[in-house]
């Protein structure tokens, strides 16, 4: 009698506390934001794959955050590369409960929806934006896990520099590629070239003729661009039309399979940057490739940085043993992460402390490392 | 290097592209007085449709020469373009025949919106390569300005398609019946035109001319898109009221004058302004044009002339 009264009591406890388990379990959302439509679509979904390997695998692990039992959910969507979209859709991510975003891809539409997060107090790391301006405006809660401009366009006009003495600038006017091209300007007439055009463009053109016409009566020895690919495909390809022997130089907006593939052979020769190491040469690179393209395919571009931005978040919410955005806040800026893409750290800015930039050209059409260089 | 020659270079091949899908504006102007905002997705159609058949063959079939492979793609782009404007006068025009103006000029919007889409949907919303490899890839220094095979074949193809289509306004019977038709539609009726077939050969025969442009574009700057139609037409609907609308020479005259005056003010306006206004002014031409011919000379430059009109 007495054993089966235990054995009763035993049984309803273990449901209970399967029970109370049950309704502590816990479902937190967050945002991850890119163009997903557009000409920018392919870079877009790519951070969005990235974003969603590394929230399947944290699922996969069970984590308990606060006794609850946590599952995240990736609330993803399209700003399309846009500025007043990205400050509707962040408002949208807020209403929908998120607590924190991985995001956006654009510099251009993740400085306006910077302002939306930080009135809201919702942390924000971005992938991809590298507009100075993006840490520059005074947010608590803005982050990034790439290097920026300032630090990319240093050794972007140095080395066109090193490649000849009269430079020619070329951007598609968005806040990337305007901040870029002047970060390259300033750097390369440091380091003693001559800039003898400043051209632009938009980031829907396809016609360049005429700008590489006046630039190649200028007759340099480089043209940077600062834009995406695109339009760098094109643009290689009226360089090559027109007979300009010039070096063609371009930063991570260029570096992507997309520019071999729309430039053809007109690609080959071309250099380009990209924040980072190459993903053979970022500490869990090959391991990381492997897993993404066995579920999505090959890496655009940005897919790493996605990826550790959300497990540097979920670190953050771990440490701080909450997923509330203003407890967990506070850790994010303490973060010591070891990335896929290397050693993540925050300075007061909310900039990567380190970070190393990798130059690539394209031979045999593939892109190829040519060295990596500490700014 | 002569820059002016080059940037004249460079403006004639601009100015094909607009001139062919301008020629397609104007035909159905010219018949309708309807502007078939359309016209520009036709063009994109065309050139996705022939990457599609290009890669398909070039799948199928390496070892053929690129330039038939190339030549195919076109000869099946052209087709299908004609049935896709054959369809949208069937569906936005014609059952809006006798509707108030701008009833058929919303619905040709809608069509563009919805062929954008279905172009995204099947395509995809990425830019894709069009295979350039296949194309001769020889480049020649005339004059001092360097010019490509393929810009050589756009302006050549350009000039003949012209002289073509003036030939069949002038020359045929379905010439005949268009003319009557754009004169006035109730009295061709009369006199025993099928009104409604001539219609029909208008829009086919327009949307074929968009298909070469398209093929033209991509294989010019070796990449297409869903939304490269948009601002093409819109240019090219420029040049088309520059010419004069619903005129065939005009419309050939005016793609010229707008790919030229394109070409000079993005290369030169940084140096005429001292640097205030820069080469990104290059898509602001065609727009100005179209205000400033709107307000002088709405007719046009070749306008008024109404023996061409088609």
């Amino acid at each position: 009698m007495k054993s089966t009264l235990l054995a009763l009591s035993i049984a309803v406890a273990l449901g209970l506390s399967m029970t109370a388990q049950a309704e502590e379990a816990v479902t937190v959302k967050i945002g991850q934001s890119s163009p997903l439509t557009g000409p920018q679509a392919h870079i877009g979904k790519d951070n969005d794959n990235g974003v969603r390997l590394a929230i399947d695998e944290i699922n996969a692990t069970k984590p308990v955050i606060d006794g609850k039992a946590v599952t995240f959910e990736v609330m993803s969507e399209d700003d399309q590369a846009d500025p007043k979209t990205a400050t509707i859709v962040a408002q949208r991510m807020i209403d929908e409960g998120i607590v924190g975003v991985v995001g956006h891809l654009n510099s251009g539409a993740t400085i306006p929806a910077s302002k939306v997060y930080a009135d809201n107090d919702i942390p924000q790391i971005s992938p991809s934006a590298t507009a100075i301006k993006y840490t520059a405006q005074g947010f608590k809660t803005a982050f990034r896990v790439m290097t920026n401009d300032e630090q990319q366009g240093k050794v972007l006009g140095a080395y066109a520099a090193k490649l000849g003495k009269k430079v020619a600038i070329v951007d598609d006017q968005t806040a990337y590629g305007q901040g870029l091209a002047a970060e390259v300007e300033k750097a390369a007439k440091a380091a003693g070239a001559e800039v003898v055009a400043v051209e632009h463009t938009n980031d829907k053109a396809t016609d360049f003729s005429a700008i590489l016409t006046s630039i190649k009566g200028k007759a340099p020895d480089v043209i940077f661009f600062g834009g995406m690919d695109p339009q760098g495909a094109p643009m290689a390809k009226q360089m090559r039309q027109l007979g300009m022997k010039a070096q063609f130089l371009g930063g991570d907006g260029l570096q992507t399979p997309k520019f071999i593939e729309l430039a053809g052979a007109d690609a080959e020769g071309a250099i380009a940057s990209i924040p980072g190491l190459p993903i053979e040469k970022m500490p869990k690179g090959a391991d990381f490739k492997k897993k993404f393209e066995e579920k999505y395919g090959q890496i655009q571009l940005y897919a790493p940085y996605a990826y550790d931005a959300a497990y540097v978040m979920v670190d953050a919410m771990q440490r701080a043993n909450s997923t509330d955005p203003v407890k967990y806040l506070p850790e994010l800026g303490k973060t010591s992460f070891e990335g896929v893409t290397g050693k993540i750290g925050f300075d007061a800015k909310g900039d990567l402390t380190s970070g190393p930039i990798t130059l690539y050209t394209v031979k045999g059409g593939k892109w190829e490392t040519l060295e990596t260089v500490q700014p | 290097m002569d820059i002016f020659a080059q940037q004249m270079v460079n403006g004639l091949v601009l100015g094909s592209v607009y001139a062919l899908v301008a020629l397609g504006y104007t035909l159905v102007y010219g018949i309708l007085e309807l502007i078939n905002f359309a016209h520009g997705e036709t063009t994109m159609m065309g050139s996705m449709i022939a990457i599609t058949v290009i890669g398909a063959l070039f799948g199928v079939a390496p070892d053929l020469p690129g330039i038939v492979i190339v030549f195919t793609g076109l000869l099946a782009a052209i087709p299908a373009c004609m049935l896709l404007g054959y369809s949208i006068e069937r569906v936005a025009y014609r059952p809006l025949r006798h509707a108030p103006r701008l009833a058929p000029l919303i619905t040709a919007i809608g069509i563009s919106i919805v062929l954008q889409n279905v172009a995204m949907l099947i395509w995809g919303k990425q830019y894709i390569a069009f295979p350039t490899t296949l194309l001769p890839q020889g480049r020649h220094e005339i004059l001092g300005a360097s010019i490509t095979d393929v810009q050589i074949a756009i302006l050549f193809l350009t000039v003949t398609i012209m002289v073509a289509l003036v030939t069949l306004v002038n020359r045929t019977r379905l010439g005949r019946a268009m003319r009557a038709t754009a004169q006035a539609p109730a009295v061709a009726q009369l006199m025993g035109v099928n009104v409604n077939r001539v219609i029909s050969a208008t829009f086919v025969i327009g949307a074929g001319l968009a298909a070469i442009a398209g093929v033209m574009v991509s294989a010019n700057y070796g990449q297409a898109h869903y939304y490269m139609g948009f601002l093409l037409g819109l240019k090219a609907f420029s040049a088309a009221v520059l010419g004069g609308i619903g005129n065939l020479t005009g419309a050939m005259l005016g793609g010229m004058l707008l790919g030229v005056l394109e070409a000079l003010g993005a290369g030169y306006i940084g140096d005429l302004t001292g640097g205030f206004l820069g080469s990104h002014y290059q898509d602001i031409f065609a727009f100005l044009v179209l205000i400033l011919v709107l307000t002088l000379k709405p007719s046009g430059l070749l306008g008024s002339k109404s023996v061409e009109r088609a």
